[in-house]
């Protein structure tokens, strides 16, 4: 097991180390104090759980860690020791997150707090190990909230937030990270100090627990009507329960800013917007991205600027709940957004096309939007075919074409 | 102590009244679990008919802290409360799974298998009604030869059933039993034994399903004891893996009284199609599972 270099940051209680993305996820787990951890090996995600495992193994996280004999039980031993009271994590990737579909489901409906690492990954068939975001987006309407992040820091600063936004408005939060870009690319990490951590994070006081003192039983059959209660009290029906979901994530928007501010103030760190933006000040052609797609598409808006393109990138960090009102003022003055999805909705576009959109719909804003699908199973993405890709927006524009009914592919078809 | 009527304790935590099925063993079985491990207890349950008894939300009828979990992940969730309860430094519940035979012989066979390697602590009970009866009675692993289901519905299931509760002894566990809803003071005290170990316990209890087996209501403990009687269901328990024969199979063991297994089978509708090599075939098979228990049963004189 790797042990890099320590650097020291002399002003503050935290040290920089050369961590993959992988690493900083285990870190950000045990910087939480998880109490327990139950993980199933798939590519690229294994490092984590090898990790993790060695922490509780070395004594340096007080944890139970289960290894289960799949996913879908991974999340189940999750589900149910959040139901008792403790503080859970599970990583997993590609055909790991749909074996967990099920309970993905059951996590959310059950409005628990588990924390999940998703390394993202192309699901097959055909067989592929490398990156996209095809898992995790297919996971979309689970209920949980999903957090994209750039890089190997935002991998660990968003672990840790994940934790406090879940316990606050009890909806579970998946980070997902690029698999192999990230995951097993190591950069400078300012890992925290475990003091400062837990100033942030207090330990989880869940508002529930199951104890035969005061009886309970989670997710009894719940019919579509409210019914009354052994007291005469009328109690919410299935669907009272799922507007309540929707309403959680709706309104975690203000949780996860506020975090996210904290967290800023704290570790110097701020993470208060849904987005990060980059030179949107004067841009009129935006690229839209998640994941470290959006950090290529830095480079390729410097070489749109060098050709006088008034070009800016939003990399997109939360995408459920999706931050609809704030990306529309960032998008107001851009003539033209070209986004750029490493997934793909059969059938019509990728989803981030689809949610800007939708987004856009009402808002008076009538800049072109172009989709393109780029990096599928691990293709590599170049900065050159990004800038490519939206000069020939640009060109068919002036052409008068204003939007494709279905998205363009940076593929040899 | 053996227990009985009169020492049986009064408390009750399947209060009257249920959803279930009338004459449904289930009740019983369920009732007599719950008041071995005296409501200290945590129960996950997958979907299944005991699903059913637990009620309909706001309403329920246990007065036990209950988690129900999606139908594959018993195994897991009882996995999953033991790590939260130890990881919160509680030591004083017993975490019980109760699945049906669906959940335990088919779709739940993975996580409690990998429950059971893993010797988490907790016991995982299987209440077999021999098929998926909260459906509406479809063919399980359970389902034996010759039954006639929902998916078996003219010919009658072509495959034998599969023996789980060896299965589950091969997983090397500290305590396997057998039980029967016509014996509850047997699967009771097999409860209280199992409750006093460490690691995973599994208990198979035969639960006669009248609807499904298609017998009256009226008949559903007569049913269980046939079946004891016959030898198609055996009441054993392997402690630490020392076999023994208990309550009335130890004693039909005794007496070597065994009654051929037809007296079982003609009593049922699902076994109406039955052909004579079929009743042959399971005939052959109860001869020979019994005389394996016979010669592991050392206690016998």
């Amino acid at each position: 097991m790797k042990r890099s270099s320590v650097l020291n940051v002399a002003d503050r209680n935290a040290s920089v180390q050369i961590l993959d993305g992988n690493h900083a996820a285990a870190e950000g787990a045990k910087l939480s104090r998880v109490q327990v951890v139950a993980a199933y090996p798939i590519t690229p995600q294994s490092p984590v759980t090898e990790t993790l495992s060695e922490f509780v193994e070395e004594g340096n996280l007080n944890a139970e860690y289960v290894a289960v004999e799949s996913e879908h039980s991974a999340l189940a031993v999750c589900t149910s020791a959040s139901i008792v009271g403790a503080r859970t994590f599970t990583a997993t990737s590609s055909h790991g997150l749909a074996y967990m579909h099920e309970m993905l489901h059951w996590v959310a409906g059950t409005r628990l707090p588990v924390v999940l690492a998703c390394v993202n990954r192309a699901i097959g068939a055909p067989w592929n190990v490398l990156n996209d975001q095809q898992d995790s987006i297919s996971q979309r309407d689970t209920g949980w909230i999903q957090i994209y992040a750039r890089n190997n820091q935002e991998i660990l600063d968003s672990v840790i937030q994940a934790y406090k936004i879940a316990e606050a408005v009890y909806v579970p939060v998946m980070v997902c990270y690029d698999g192999y870009i990230l995951s097993h690319t190591e950069m400078p990490v300012d890992i925290p100090s475990q003091e400062d951590v837990d100033r942030f994070l207090p330990p989880y006081k869940p508002h529930t627990t199951l104890d035969p003192a005061k009886p309970r039983n989670y997710n009894l059959v719940t019919l579509a009507n409210p019914r009354v209660n052994a007291e005469g009290v009328l109690c919410h029906g299935y669907m009272e329960i799922r507007y309540l979901l929707q309403e959680a994530l709706q309104n975690s928007r203000e949780t996860i800013a506020r975090v996210g501010q904290e967290f800023g103030e704290l570790f110097g760190r701020s993470y208060a917007k849904m987005f990060w933006e980059d030179r949107l000040d004067d841009a009129d052609i935006v690229i839209v991205a998640m994941g470290s797609l959006a950090m290529e598409a830095t480079v390729a808006a410097d070489m749109l600027r060098e050709e006088g393109h008034k070009a800016g990138v939003l990399g997109l960090r939360v995408f459920r709940p999706f931050p609809k009102s704030d990306l529309v003022k960032a998008l107001k003055k851009s003539r033209l957004i070209v986004v750029f999805d490493k997934n793909i909705s059969y059938g019509l576009e990728g989803a981030t096309c689809s949610e800007i959109k939708s987004a856009l719909y009402g808002s008076g804003a009538n800049a072109v939007v172009r989709n393109f699908i780029v990096g599928l199973g691990g293709r590599d993405v170049k900065a050159r075919e990004l800038a490519d890709a939206v000069k020939k927006s640009l060109s068919s524009m002036k052409e008068g074409v204003l939007n494709n009914e279905y998205p363009e592919w940076i593929c040899e078809i | 102590m053996k227990t009985n009527a009169v020492n049986l304790t009064e408390t009750e935590y399947v209060l009257p009244g249920n959803r279930l099925c009338p004459g449904c063993s289930v009740s019983l079985a369920y009732r007599h679990i719950l008041k071995a491990l005296e409501g200290q207890v945590i129960v996950t349950v997958p979907a299944s008919c005991l699903t059913v008894l637990h009620g309909m939300y706001p309403v329920t009828s246990v007065t036990v802290p209950c988690v129900n979990t999606p139908f594959a992940s018993t195994g897991a969730s009882a996995t999953g409360l033991i790590a939260g309860l130890k990881a919160l430094g509680r030591t004083d519940l017993t975490v019980l799974a109760i699945a049906g035979d669906g959940g335990t012989y088919d779709i739940g066979i993975q996580a409690l298998s990998g429950a059971a390697e893993r010797q988490d602590d907790f016991i995982y009970i299987c209440y077999d009604n021999e098929g998926y009866m909260n459906t509406g009675n479809q063919r399980s692993g359970s389902t034996p030869l010759g039954a006639i289901s929902g998916t078996t519905p003219i010919l009658g299931k072509q495959q034998n059933q599969k023996d789980m509760t060896a299965i589950m002894e091969a997983h090397g566990l500290p305590y396997v039993a057998t039980a029967n809803a016509s014996y509850p003071l047997d699967l009771y005290d097999k409860v209280r034994k199992a409750r006093a170990i460490e690691g995973t316990r599994f208990i198979h209890v035969f639960t006669p399903c009248p609807p499904g087996w298609r017998f009256p209501f009226s008949d559903t403990i007569r049913i269980g004891d046939l079946a004891i009687q016959t030898g198609w269901d055996i009441l054993y328990e392997v402690e630490n893996g020392a076999f023994r024969l208990t309550s009335a199979s130890a004693s039909v063991a005794r007496k070597g009284n065994l009654r051929p297994v037809r007296e079982f089978l003609v009593e049922q509708g699902r076994f109406k199609n039955l052909t004579e090599e079929q009743i042959n075939q399971l005939q052959d098979r109860v001869n020979a599972r019994w005389q394996r228990c016979l010669d592991r049963a050392t206690d016998l004189s």
